[in-house]
């Protein structure tokens, strides 16, 4: 391709944590590789409505703070999901961006994704089409075993971005949307649930637990009130789901996310509903988390709820 | 075969193959997986077999837990299938750089390394399972006399490649991962392989492993 063709972005500063991300990969667990994809599946899944993608196009995700990216090439939109601060350079001046909202970009423009507000992740994209490989049927990074486009890794400062096709029938669209904010997150107790005391099963509902540092895409870690094991530490090495949350053997909840490993060995307590795992995600370090015991009936029908809520969401795309 | 049905949360079965871990009961496991896998049934978006366990994730949009069990259930595998085997030969450099905990399996097993190495290198291992990373093999068993509890500190970082021993199980680390195994070398072979997606792994659960012994310029000569 000649270089006046090409239509693509520069990357000024990468952010943190800045991937690919589509709905991830399927039906590998038993060769270790975990789901992956976008973290925030109804944010990842408003972006693409709102630039009229298909609905499994790439996306950028980020985390705490974004790229800032310089665009060469012809006219495009592009729109930002999540609670994102945002700026939009160009040689009219700088504006401050809203999220689930296009913006026109012209040759030469700058887009500077400062932070997510009060969340973790967020997503950016444009009404085309990344051009992005594909292992096992996804473009997900997983950096964890190094899976997927720019050899697995994280994207770094001077990559370059390309677009392998822009929506030229596409037309400026909006959703006025405020994202979820969640009180507590629902769970189904675990099957080792009776590995632990009373009073820690009591604890583990009735008190809060804080997240910290250590949560990335394949875990989240927390502390809070020490959940004693009374019969072992360990069980055999079993698989794993997203959204199990295990005892370590120092009493601590540790959740597993969409980059989790496919095996382990600690106890499992509980497993967090489908339903709420996008606001689980979004749960920044420092955040406190309470847990509250549903049924898998409840669960199945609250699972329902949210697909629904997300479908009424995209209708309201205007 | 599989002695009960129950949820891991809102999207997936978890079947109790029993609670010992045993060639006759993970074979049972890799039978019901290796079926299931087959069907390519709607709706099932991943299949984890383990020491005594298989859990099988769906699509909550396609399947509730009662109906998919019930599927499950239905299955009807003969207990006389047999399990397609291979011979897979590893070789592995034992010298000292590699070696990372050959001092400490001496002190604890109280026997000489060239005795642990040949120990170690005079058995064929029966695969269990891979994964917790992309394609880790967990192989089995050691003799009685090789088993030892990993490490007490877990290393942040263990080398790619490194071949490990804990309890009745070895293992290979497929990429650098934090890992607590006791290790006893290296191999320059790649265990699993990006490129090759249809079939990314060298060993798969139900293969019989073999190591064999190589020496530092054998390993330089495989790596280059």
């Amino acid at each position: 391709m000649k270089s006046k063709d090409r239509n693509y972005f520069k990357i000024l500063r990468a952010g943190i944590n800045t991937t690919y991300q589509d709905l991830g990969r399927n039906n590998l667990y038993h060769i270790g590789i975990p789901f992956s994809g976008a973290m925030d599946k109804r944010n990842f899944q408003l972006l693409n409505s709102l630039l009229q993608n298909d609905y499994n196009s790439p996306v950028i995700e980020f985390a705490y703070q974004g790229p800032h990216l310089k665009y060469f090439g012809k006219d495009i939109f592009f729109c930002i999901s999540g609670n994102v601060s945002f700026k939009i350079i160009t040689k009219e001046g700088v504006i401050d961006g809203n999220s689930y909202q296009c913006y026109l970009l012209k040759n030469g423009d700058e887009v500077d994704i400062r932070s997510t507000n009060k969340s973790v992740y967020g997503y950016f994209s444009i009404n085309g089409t990344f051009g992005v490989d594909y292992y096992w049927g996804s473009c997900s990074i997983n950096t964890q075993a190094q899976i997927g486009p720019n050899n697995g890794n994280k994207f770094s400062k001077d990559l370059e971005i390309e677009i392998i096709d822009i929506n030229n029938s596409f037309n400026k669209r909006k959703l006025d949307y405020l994202g979820g904010t969640i009180e507590n997150i629902r769970v189904i107790k675990g099957t080792n649930y009776d590995y632990f005391s009373e009073s820690s099963q009591n604890k583990f509902f009735k008190e809060s637990f804080k997240i910290t540092k250590l949560s990335d895409r394949m875990g989240m870690r927390l502390e809070g009130p020490k959940i004693e094991n009374i019969v072992d530490p360990n069980i055999k090495s079993e698989g794993l789901v997203k959204g199990v949350i295990q005892i370590t053997s120092a009493g601590d909840p540790i959740i597993m996310l969409s980059d989790h490993g496919t095996i382990g060995g600690y106890p499992k307590i509980a497993t967090v509903i489908s339903a709420d795992y996008d606001r689980l995600v979004q749960l920044a370090p420092g955040s406190n988390i309470k847990f509250k015991d549903v049924s898998l009936e409840d669960a199945e029908t609250l699972y329902k709820l949210y697909q629904m809520e997300t479908n009424n969401l995209i209708s309201q795309i205007k | 075969m599989i002695k009960n049905i129950l949820n891991l949360g809102d999207a997936a079965l978890y079947c109790d193959f029993g609670s010992d871990v045993n060639q006759e009961i993970n074979s049972n496991v890799i039978k019901y997986f290796y079926h299931i896998k087959k069907l390519n049934l709607k709706g099932i978006t991943n299949l984890t077999p383990s020491y005594n366990k298989l859990i099988i994730s769906y699509d909550l949009n396609i399947h509730s837990f009662l109906s998919l069990k019930k599927k499950i259930e239905n299955i009807e595998i003969k207990e006389n299938n047999k399990l397609e085997k291979n011979l897979i030969e590893i070789p592995v450099c034992c010298d000292n750089n590699f070696a990372l905990d050959i001092k400490r399996v001496e002190n604890k097993l109280k026997l000489k390394s060239e005795i642990i190495l040949e120990k170690f290198f005079s058995k064929n291992y029966f695969c269990y399972m891979t994964g917790f990373v992309a394609g880790m093999p967990f192989l089995g068993d050691l003799n009685q006399e090789m088993r030892l509890k990993r490490l007490e500190t877990p290393r942040v970082k263990v080398p790619k490649g490194s071949v490990g021993i804990t309890e009745q199980f070895c293992n290979i680390y497929t990429f650098e991962t934090p890992g607590g195994w006791n290790i006893l070398g290296n191999t320059p072979q790649n265990i699993f392989d990006t490129s090759n997606q249809s079939n990314p792994n060298l060993v798969n659960p139900g293969d019989t492993i073999k190591f064999y012994r190589i020496t530092l310029d054998q390993y330089n000569e495989i790596k280059r």
